[in-house]
């Protein structure tokens, strides 16, 4: 074991280099710094301490915030399973155990030896091609009993992760069908160029005309207005507007931050662009710098998809060398700006804008009093135009199409298509593109599924919907989402859905304000409580209350949106809830003879009084 | 006025000092007097619970005893109030509560010098004590909780005196506190 601080300077040194010794890059810097032990040592927590001038409890503090920073040691092969319900659904909790009796280890503890520890992360999004795993932070997909016990073997072989068959780590886009974006013939700098010949009045001029170039960034927030292009990350707030409000905020330093923390369970559209699509992102993110007059633009990438790092610096490296990035873009005088790419780490609280602000500027990923919004008060306090990958995607493809022709897509209110994360109960899971207004009966058909009983929108913040409602359009004048559609058919309970999402939102809290913090909570032990056969009509009633407090009090959408799995299926489903109660008013939360097990093991007795029954009281 | 209201009060793994501050309402007690009249209690040393109108229990519930006291008040009282963080949270004594109850019972009778007498008492008089120390509300259905460690003696009057007069009891601020 290291301890002297000299061995911790000798890598840390190269990593505080990079950053700049700068302390707003803290959670790139620890990410960095634990790949070297597989966690961080406390001495490096000191010398980090030292180096950076910030106290070792604000570094302990962003750490602990953290599911993928460890302050202690874990195994040198640290083995998470994805614990979404669809992965659940094709047996992870089975790959899970067996893998645990192989290597005689027990879920979430470290072998004695060292070596290995295995746990469950939140959705890792390979829905669509689970179960899934993450090995030291690497996503390994298709597990099937056979996949799980080789890698049990390769780890206990100590094989190095690089020297893994790379059939485990494939990761395929099942693009399942096309629209106007995952269509696109577009080559980069299509749009951008298109961009830069919009005249004032929104028609295309003769290249290098001399509009000026605030005419120019008018030009593109008046285009994205009138193509009616509306976020995609699920709120649906009008692009065109934040850009101008970002655009019109006062500070000459202004940022573009593209929201890649695609947490939402279920949801996997995002990886589908950052691989095959990311041109088109990036060319949405330079021409929303253009519009609103920024320098900077960060790409906030989830923890789980570390894997796309390189190939994503690969593009962004092409479009410097192709001009579409750095100084004097594409020859515009003083059109500069570059991307850099900020890793994430296991915490879904960061997909909210404000959390994932505060964790760009390497702080606990808690979510900020809003307003100020982000457009004015955003990334180090300075503008900020911060939106979804698919956004600045559709942004790409509105600014090149023109914003008639784009508006002409989808519904009044909708403009555009939409990418849809298909996954659960059916033959074909994956990425459709539809326009907007396409209903849930047409994509059920579309992916396959048979005798579905119900559909999560959106995710578990999202809604549950029964057959009766199937003929519902996806879009904001009818069911929003922001793309995850999980199937389940008349083989689930969905009392299970539910109590997997409950658990989800219990881990995921980031723990700021107390009514989400301990009310998710309470909402989970209820939940576990009618799991395990002790519910009754009571616990029903306390969990419609917990939600009251939950939507009226708490800090940001997380905790409002907590119950909507409970109360949706409750609304629905609510036989899967009542066939586990007992038909009491009130039963213990546990089992009270069993609790006494112990104390008459360690005294010998037997007798009448050294057993408790459930009394109907 | 009708009828006088029928009060019940005990102490399950409490340390009596919620009833200690129920004493705190001073002579306010003879007024309280002339409205309920007490059963069960350690003020009257009355064993056993008859059908009442309001229950107050301190404590949390660490041994077989416990509940069985608490199911007797939950059958005789129309309200069942649990008052001080021992009765709703556990309070101190579910400290042990990460502590495996065969090594406390080890530590204590057996390996521990000066108390030892060579075995971990038996007799079937004693209560066993469950594996870890419970919240009423996770036995019982609880009606109301009054916090505090222990609630104030005014805390007390205002909740017991908005409850007699068919009020919803609301401790403003100031007569909520959590320790």
């Amino acid at each position: 074991m290291v301890s002297n601080s000299g061995s911790h300077e000798d890598y840390l040194t190269p990593i505080l280099e990079r950053y700049g010794y700068v302390a707003t890059s803290l959670l790139q810097i620890l990410r960095e710094a634990q790949e070297h032990y597989g966690y961080i040592h406390p001495d490096a927590l000191d010398y980090l301490s030292v180096k950076l001038q910030v106290p070792r409890a604000r570094i302990e503090g962003v750490a602990g915030f953290y599911s993928f920073i460890y302050l202690q040691p874990h195994g040198e092969y640290r083995v998470l399973f994805s614990d979404n319900i669809t992965d659940r659904m094709l047996g992870s909790q089975a790959l899970m155990e067996k893998m645990c009796q192989q290597l005689w280890l027990q879920p979430g503890k470290v072998s004695e030896d060292g070596l290995v520890s295995i746990g469950a992360t939140s959705c890792t999004g390979m829905c669509d091609q689970g179960p899934a795993m993450l090995v030291n932070g690497r996503a390994i997909t298709r597990l099937t009993q056979q996949r799980v016990q080789e890698i049990g073997y390769l780890i206990r072989n100590r094989s190095p992760l690089a020297d893994w068959p790379a059939d485990y780590f494939r990761v395929d886009d099942n693009v399942r069908r096309k629209g106007l974006l995952l269509d696109n013939k577009l080559a980069p700098g299509d749009a951008l160029r298109a961009a830069l010949l919009l005249s004032v009045r929104g028609e295309p001029v003769e290249p290098r005309s001399p509009s000026t170039s605030s005419g120019r960034t008018e030009n593109i927030v008046e285009t994205i207005k009138a193509s009616g292009l509306r976020g995609r990350g699920g709120a649906g707030f009008p692009t065109g507007l934040k850009w101008e409000a970002c655009r019109n905020a006062t500070g000459t330093v202004k940022h573009v931050v593209c929201n890649a923390d695609e947490g939402e369970p279920g949801t996997f559209k995002d990886r589908v662009l950052l691989t095959s699509y990311a041109d088109l992102v990036f060319e949405g993110m330079t021409l929303a710098a253009l519009a609103v007059g920024a320098q900077h633009g960060y790409l906030y990438l989830r923890g789980e998809y570390r894997y796309l790092l390189e190939p994503l610096q690969a593009v962004l490296q092409r479009r410097r060398d192709a001009n579409l990035l750095g100084r004097n873009i594409l020859g515009q005088a003083n059109f500069n700006f570059d991307i850099v790419i900020h890793l994430g780490a296991g915490a879904y609280i960061c997909g909210e804008e404000t959390a994932l602000i505060e964790s760009l500027e390497g702080k606990r990923g808690v979510p900020r009093n809003r307003p100020p919004f982000p457009v004015t008060h955003g990334y180090m306090q300075q503008p900020t135009a911060l939106d979804n990958v698919e956004t600045f995607c559709q942004a790409a493809m509105a600014i090149h199409m023109g914003a008639e022709n784009y508006r002409a897509i989808g519904t009044a209110k909708s403009v555009g298509s939409k990418l849809i994360s298909v996954s659960g109960d059916c033959p074909r899971p994956g990425i459709y593109e539809y326009p907007f207004g396409v209903t849930v009966r047409e994509i059920l058909q579309d992916c396959g599924a048979v005798n579905t009983r119900a559909v999560q929108i959106s995710g578990p913040s999202g809604i549950c919907i029964g057959e009766n409602e199937f003929g519902r359009k996806l879009g904001f004048e009818d069911l929003p989402t922001a793309g995850a559609f999980m199937v389940f058919d008349d083989s689930r309970d969905l009392f299970e859905v539910a109590c997997n999402f409950v658990h989800f939102f219990a881990h995921e809290s980031c723990g700021f304000c107390t009514p989400c913090r301990v009310g998710t909570s309470m909402l989970k032990t209820t939940m576990d409580k009618i799991a395990a056969g002790h519910g009754t009509r009571h616990d029903l009633n306390e969990i419609e209350n917990l939600d009251h407090v939950l939507q009226t009090t708490a800090h940001c959408g997380l905790g409002r949106s907590a119950c909507n799995p409970v109360l949706h299926t409750l609304k629905h489903f609510r036989p899967a809830y009542e066939g586990r109660l007992k038909s009491l008013d009130f039963e213990p939360g546990f089992d009270l003879d069993g609790a006494l097990a112990r104390a008459r093991q360690m005294t010998g007795r037997d007798d009448a009084g050294a057993h408790l029954k459930t009394e109907e009281a | 006025m009708s009828r006088k209201l029928r009060i019940a009060t005990t102490s399950l793994a409490g340390c009596f000092g919620c009833h200690m501050s129920f004493l705190d309402i001073d002579e306010r007690i003879l007024t309280l007097l002339d409205l309920v009249e007490f059963d069960r209690s350690p003020i009257t040393d009355i064993k056993r619970c008859s059908p009442c109108d309001i229950g107050l229990i301190e404590g949390g519930i660490c041994n077989a005893e416990n509940v069985h006291v608490l199911y007797e008040f939950r059958k005789n009282c129309k309200l069942l109030i649990a008052i001080g963080s021992c009765a709703i949270t556990g309070g101190l004594p579910a400290q042990r509560n990460h502590l495996d109850l065969g090594s406390c019972l080890t530590e204590v009778y057996l390996t521990e010098p000066g108390l030892a007498h060579g075995h971990i008492p038996n007799d079937p008089e004693l209560p066993l004590p469950l594996d870890k120390v419970h919240p009423l509300h996770e036995v019982v259905k609880i009606d109301y909780f009054i916090p505090g460690c222990p609630p104030s003696g005014d805390a007390i009057w205002k909740f017991l005196t908005d409850l007699i007069a068919g009020k919803t009891p609301e401790l403003g601020h100031g007569l909520i506190k959590y320790d």
